[in-house]
């Protein structure tokens, strides 16, 4: 029988099994950053151990940073704390680090791709969920505990049990203003935010290969967001062409040799998965979500629905509480008072182009706060030199520095007690954007047009 | 680690499914460089208002007996991948989280501190709720050598599934970094064979 594309990858990173146990997995490629890294190096200083494979890791600081200001010296004691940690931790043991003002900087599942580290057939681990943003590539990417990059910057290993596989299969062509976005609101809505629970899913079918690469990495990214440990993309044409002269990719012909082995990456015919959902792409419209876990989302025109698939009535009650909303209602038109645009799902430059071509020569409506966070240094250089910088200025949204910023409000980005914003990241959890924020996480556009119009608004009608 | 040794304890019951990793311990307070003291923050905007008060009816301020058992609804630890969750929950005490359904990521964190999983059917985990309401002091034991969870009214009896590696971690509190740190000589052939 055949192997899938993931089989593939995971097989060739096998070192060895543990009889009735784990398997112990090779990782090519290590990411790290402030926040989850420092209790790991803790670890290896008090064994006296140093980094075994220390070019296999790169260090960037993200999670924590400001995004005013970022020549200053860090206000906040304990980021900085963490940040120092990190540039110390990093000299010592002999790891790249892109830190703040560094022209590679950035939220480490943009630089990994955007610099050419993420590359086909790897394994990459980073103590950070969202790391299966990296499958968009055909590598096996998934989020790891501090313990477990303790492991990896030891060893280069983890111990893993093999998930099982799932295919999610999206035929058909996707309709005017559905975007990546929606396309991964909608799988998650159909299948729960627990759904993809022990699976490794690869996504296929034409409206997956029709998407740029930017727009696999934000289906990829949401893999997480229905519990699965990864989402993976058999690489093609557009996946070498990405690659082709980025910073760390081969060069010359260790480039063709290598597409010549990235080819052969994808899932053989007789293949068997453990699980196969289907959807038709026409289905998808542009979506939201109105609840406090990902799987609760609707399309765009839709109404609150009296309850939601894995969510029983008590927790469903409570999250509709939180956000201050009812069955029945509707969240188009509903007043908004932030709109966020960043994260590592949507603040590639790709996300910034189709936000700044909806809102050019446009004002945001005076009852919202608007941020437009840049993705990395490299994203915001881009934006800068294409104009995009000035026309976000104008429009009254505040373009920033790069970070993650408040998809986890960690630094000063927060959206206070009870506000509304709609905001292009992947979690609506209770709290998640601030204490008592209320998050609709929607596309780019979906942010865009409805910070024009200071209330949800749809694409295709209100532009 | 420490070993993980037979208890026996009342619950602590928080009804509430998807629990994520940012309630468990929210991101504001993950700017720590060490591993102690995340306990204080458990479940830190359920336990706390916006003004620092106790917010009397959260379960972790209504009870006033020491429980090393979190009784939670389905879908615990999903979301972020932060170990500062585990290491919370078990700073406060707990020894064993008790659910029908957990998240993976979660899963492996808390094993890697010593924190065991329990999963049991979504209809015992109800039928458990409901009796708390009624007999909140029911203590209840967890035997990982014999992988059972029951109570001492001997109505639920539940054996649970684990990994035999995993359990010998836990029984003998040997860490996964151990083990690999062992077979880097292995590692190093691997490196040389690709
Ligand atoms: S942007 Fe948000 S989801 Fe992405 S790495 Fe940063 S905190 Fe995690």
């Amino acid at each position: 029988m055949g192997k899938t594309l993931f089989e593939k990858v995971w097989d060739e990173h096998v070192v060895d099994s543990i009889d009735k146990g784990p398997s112990i997995l090779y990782i090519d490629k290590h990411l790290i950053h402030e926040v989850t890294s420092p209790q790991a190096f803790n670890g290896l200083n008090n064994r006296k151990i140093k980094v075994f494979r220390p070019e296999k890791t790169v260090a960037t600081a993200d999670h924590n940073v400001p995004t005013l200001n970022q020549h200053l010296p860090i206000k906040e004691e304990l980021s900085r704390n963490q940040v120092d940690t990190l540039t110390k931790n990093c000299k010592e043991h002999n790891i790249n680090l892109y830190g703040l003002g560094h022209k590679y900087q950035g939220i480490v599942h943009v630089i990994g791709p955007e610099l050419g580290i993420t590359q086909p057939g790897m394994t990459i681990v980073c103590g950070d969920s969202h790391t299966s943003t990296h499958g968009a590539f055909g590598s096996i990417a998934f989020g790891i505990g501090t313990s477990e990059v303790e492991m990896v910057l030891s060893t280069q290993c983890l111990l893993q049990y093999k998930p099982k596989t799932m295919l999610i299969e999206i035929e058909g062509d996707l309709r005017e203003g559905v975007y990546s976005k929606d396309i991964i609101l909608y799988i998650i809505s159909k299948i729960s935010a627990s759904g993809g629970t022990g699976y490794f899913v690869e996504y296929a079918g034409s409206a997956i290969t029709s998407l740029s690469m930017e727009s696999r990495m934000t289906i990829c990214n949401m893999s997480i967001e229905m519990g699965a440990r990864g989402g993976i993309i058999a690489p093609d044409k557009k996946t070498f062409e990405y690659l082709k002269n980025k910073e760390f990719s081969p060069k010359g012909n260790d480039f063709y040799k290598a597409i010549n082995k990235w080819k052969n990456l994808k899932t053989d015919v007789d293949a068997k998965y453990d699980k196969v959902i289907k959807f038709n792409a026409e289905e998808i419209e542009p979506m939201i979500t109105y609840g406090t876990n990902p799987g609760m989302g609707i399309k765009i025109n839709e109404t609150i629905p009296s309850s939601a698939i894995n969510n029983s009535d008590e927790s469903f009650k409570k999250s509709l509480e939180y956000m201050g909303l009812n069955s029945g209602e509707k969240l188009l038109n509903k007043k908004i008072d932030y709109v966020f645009i960043g994260s590592c799902t949507n603040s590639r430059i790709e996300d910034l182009r189709v936000a700044a071509n909806i809102i050019k020569g446009k004002k945001i409506a005076d009852n919202v706060n608007a941020w437009v966070i840049p993705g990395s240094k490299s994203v915001e250089k881009i934006a800068i030199k294409e104009g995009l910088s000035k026309i976000f200025d104008e429009a009254g949204f505040e373009f920033r520095q790069p970070g993650c910023s408040a998809c986890l409000a960690m630094n000063e980005d927060k959206i206070p007690t009870s506000k509304y914003c709609v905001s292009t990241s992947n979690r609506n959890f209770e709290g998640r954007q601030g204490p008592g924020s209320r998050t609709f996480l929607a596309s780019p556009v979906t942010a865009a047009i409805s910070a024009l119009n200071g209330y949800v608004s749809d694409i295709r009608k209100d532009n | 680690m420490e070993k993980f040794k037979k208890l026996n304890s009342k619950l602590t019951p928080l009804n509430i499914e998807n629990v994520d990793t940012d309630q468990i311990i929210p991101a504001r307070f993950l700017k720590a460089v060490t591993r102690e003291g995340f306990g204080d923050n458990l479940f830190r905007d359920w336990r706390y208002d916006n003004h620092d008060n106790l917010i009397d009816d959260f379960i972790l301020n209504k009870i006033d007996f020491n429980s090393q058992i979190l009784l939670a609804g389905r879908n615990f630890g999903c979301g972020s991948s932060r170990e500062h969750a585990a290491w919370s929950i078990y700073d406060y005490g707990f020894r064993v989280v008790v659910s029908s359904f957990f998240a993976d990521i979660f899963k492996n964190n808390a094993l890697n501190n010593g924190l065991l999983v329990v999963q049991i059917r979504q209809n015992i985990l109800d039928e458990i709720f409901n009796k708390l309401i009624k007999y909140p002091s029911l203590t209840f034991n967890v035997d990982l050598n014999d992988q059972k969870f029951y109570s001492d009214d001997g109505v639920f009896e539940e054996n649970f599934e684990i990994n035999e590696y995993n359990k010998t971690c836990l029984l003998n509190g040997f860490e996964n970094i151990d083990y690999l740190l062992n077979i880097k000589e292995k590692i190093v052939k691997y490196e040389e064979e690709k």
